[in-house]
């Protein structure tokens, strides 16, 4: 084939449906979970998405997904194997903390001897919007990463990639083995075939206990940010424009 | 008494707002602390020692200069080592960064080198003996939390626009010190691609105007960049749908996926208002929509909304608003 082939691994998370309408559970601590739908996380998605079709490029290699959590990422696992990888680990926990560090640290002592070319994380998850974990890992094990890439590509043993800044971007090249963090637009994520689907069933899934790091993050409170009062319209089509003007100036004082 | 260490980020040789945003997030954070000390690190090419004073106008007691060839470009490894290091020499209760492209991939990299507990994003903080406790818009804006992190000492990066810059001079007391240059493989730069000049960032922005499909057609933007143009100093965004179609870059993306934004004033503009859009500027200041559908969610959460084609609407408020700013 000539494209030298790659393992990956790609680390996972579970989140809600981000369209969701999110109550607050009782603890006050956390999201109410009843009724949500839960997934792959959508960064979490386009970083499989990518690892698929790097390996689909070059023919060969292997996709290996991680997910650290309780069971229930079993299915998001199992959901990524439907799309294509080849096989997948749980890390094990009661719950997933909000410790960016401490899940990094349980991540990078599963990784670190695992012989990755590559290693793919989300921007950020849905859930928690801090995106630490994936940059974390790869100070841990002494990687180079590039972060929230919007393009990735691999081609005779090094990256190159593309990461948007504030009114810029960037184009970066890279060593591997490396981790990266994917953006949006990398890649759409596939939708698993029934042959996909029953063909995951079949794939390992291996499930172990996650080291973690001691958890110095905790939740105090969970709560709604405050609804803004309701929308007004003040009128229609052009002959509106003056009373706009007049609230910009007047009311909103923003002219 | 604890001191803190800022991390003061440049671009182009010159220090970036959000620069002074977190010396006043480190100050605040400081006195909160029983009063110690900002220090403040300030990395760039040979001469960005000139921006120090600059620092000194907002809270920072000690300006740590360290000027490197290497970091006329983001030198992200030995940047996050020089930081740490900086850290490790001092005795702070915290280190601060923005929440901005340069903070997001510098912050975990130096929590994890000085294996520190790490809250990204923070809008608001409150100190209470060993631990702090910061607030955290989670779930795309939709839920906030209260994090408390206990440590010594903790990475917090703070969200651009979240603390206003405040000035509380001091004569910064400078001392240069050496980059740490990176240990081990690096990523290499080898363009930066600078976006449209004369438009200010979208994080950065106190007037957004965007567009959506109900523009029709890409050039049709033509009447959102007039009515920005029409405003001074106004930014450009764009919603997924856009973006997607290639009629704005994905850098100008507004919403869950793309750049959270809270300018002082938003102007929609043939946008219907998906949940994915909302969650990116619902916590606008002002929101003004136009919309050719009176029933589009963008109404709900509109300020003032006007019912009409955007080829009518917008031409007419770009004259209205030149007409008032000339007696500016």
């Amino acid at each position: 084939m000539g494209v030298p082939t790659v393992k990956i691994a790609v680390c996972i998370k579970r989140t809600p449906d981000s369209e969701s309408r999110f109550r607050i559970a009782a603890s006050s601590a956390a999201i109410d979970e009843t009724g949500l739908k839960f997934d792959i996380d959508d960064f979490a998605g386009y970083a499989v998405e990518a690892a698929l079709q790097i390996n689909e490029k070059s023919g060969g290699g292997e996709t290996v997904v991680y997910a650290l959590g309780p069971d229930n990422v079993q299915e998001s696992l199992r959901k990524a194997m439907s799309m294509g990888a080849d096989r997948a680990v749980q890390l094990k926990t009661d719950t997933v903390p909000v410790d960016g560090i401490a899940v990094a640290k349980a991540l990078a002592a599963e990784l670190k001897s695992g012989g990755y070319d590559l290693i793919l994380f989300g921007k950020h998850a849905f859930d928690t919007s801090a995106g630490v974990v994936g940059t974390a890992v790869a100070e841990l094990l002494g990687l180079p990463c590039v972060t929230a890439a919007s393009q990735l590509s691999l081609e005779n043993g090094k990256g190159t990639a593309r990461r948007e800044l504030e009114g810029a971007a960037e184009l970066v090249t890279f060593p591997l083995p490396a981790v990266v963090t994917i953006d949006e637009g990398v890649a759409r994520p596939r939708y698993p075939s029934l042959k996909g689907i029953m063909a995951a069933k079949k794939k390992p899934l291996e499930s172990k206990p996650a080291q973690l790091g001691t958890v110095r993050v905790t939740v105090a409170k969970a709560e709604l940010p405050p609804e803004r009062p309701a929308g007004r319209i003040i009128g229609e089509g052009a002959a509106a424009v003056p009373e706009l003007v007049r609230l910009l100036q007047t009311e909103a004082k923003v002219l | 008494m604890a001191n803190v260490l800022a991390f003061a980020e440049t671009r182009g040789g010159e220090l970036r707002k959000v620069a002074f945003e977190t010396v006043t997030a480190a100050r605040k954070l400081a006195d909160a602390s029983g009063g110690g000390e900002v220090h403040v690190l300030l990395a760039g090419e040979p001469g960005i020692a000139s921006r120090a004073e600059q620092l000194g106008k907002y809270g920072a007691d000690v300006v740590y200069v360290a000027e490197s060839a290497d970091f006329a470009r983001f030198a992200r490894e030995s940047l996050a080592a020089t930081l740490a290091d900086r850290a490790k020499a001092g005795s702070y209760r915290a280190v601060v960064l923005g929440f901005s492209a340069q903070g997001r991939d510098l912050g975990p990299r130096v929590a994890a080198r000085l294996d520190a507990p790490i809250v990204s994003d923070v809008t608001d903080f409150t100190v209470s003996g060993d631990s702090i406790t910061v607030k955290h818009p989670a779930y795309a804006n939709k839920v906030i939390m209260s994090l408390t992190v206990t440590g010594s000492p903790v990475v917090l990066s703070v969200r651009p626009s979240a603390f206003t810059a405040v000035e509380a001079p001091k004569a910064a007391r400078v001392e240069t010190i050496h980059a740490t240059p990176a240990s081990g493989p690096t990523i290499t730069v080898t363009e930066v691609k600078e976006g449209a000049k004369g438009r200010p960032d979208l994080g950065e922005a106190s007037i957004i105007i965007s567009g959506g499909r109900g523009l029709k057609a890409k050039e049709n933007f033509k009447l959102v960049e007039d009515l920005a143009d029409a405003f001074g100093n106004a930014a450009v965004g764009a919603t997924r749908a856009v973006t997607d179609d290639g009629w704005r870059p994905h850098s100008d993306q507004i919403g869950q996926t793309g750049r959270q934004v809270s300018p002082q004033l938003y102007v929609a503009v043939g946008i219907s208002g998906a949940i994915q859009h909302l969650a990116g500027m619902r916590s606008s200041r002002t929101i003004v929509a136009i919309n050719k559908d009176k029933e589009a969610p963008i109404f709900k959460v509109a300020d003032y909304g006007i019912v009409g084609d955007a080829a009518e609407v917008v031409p007419a408020l770009t004259a209205a608003i030149k007409e008032v700013r000339k007696g500016h």
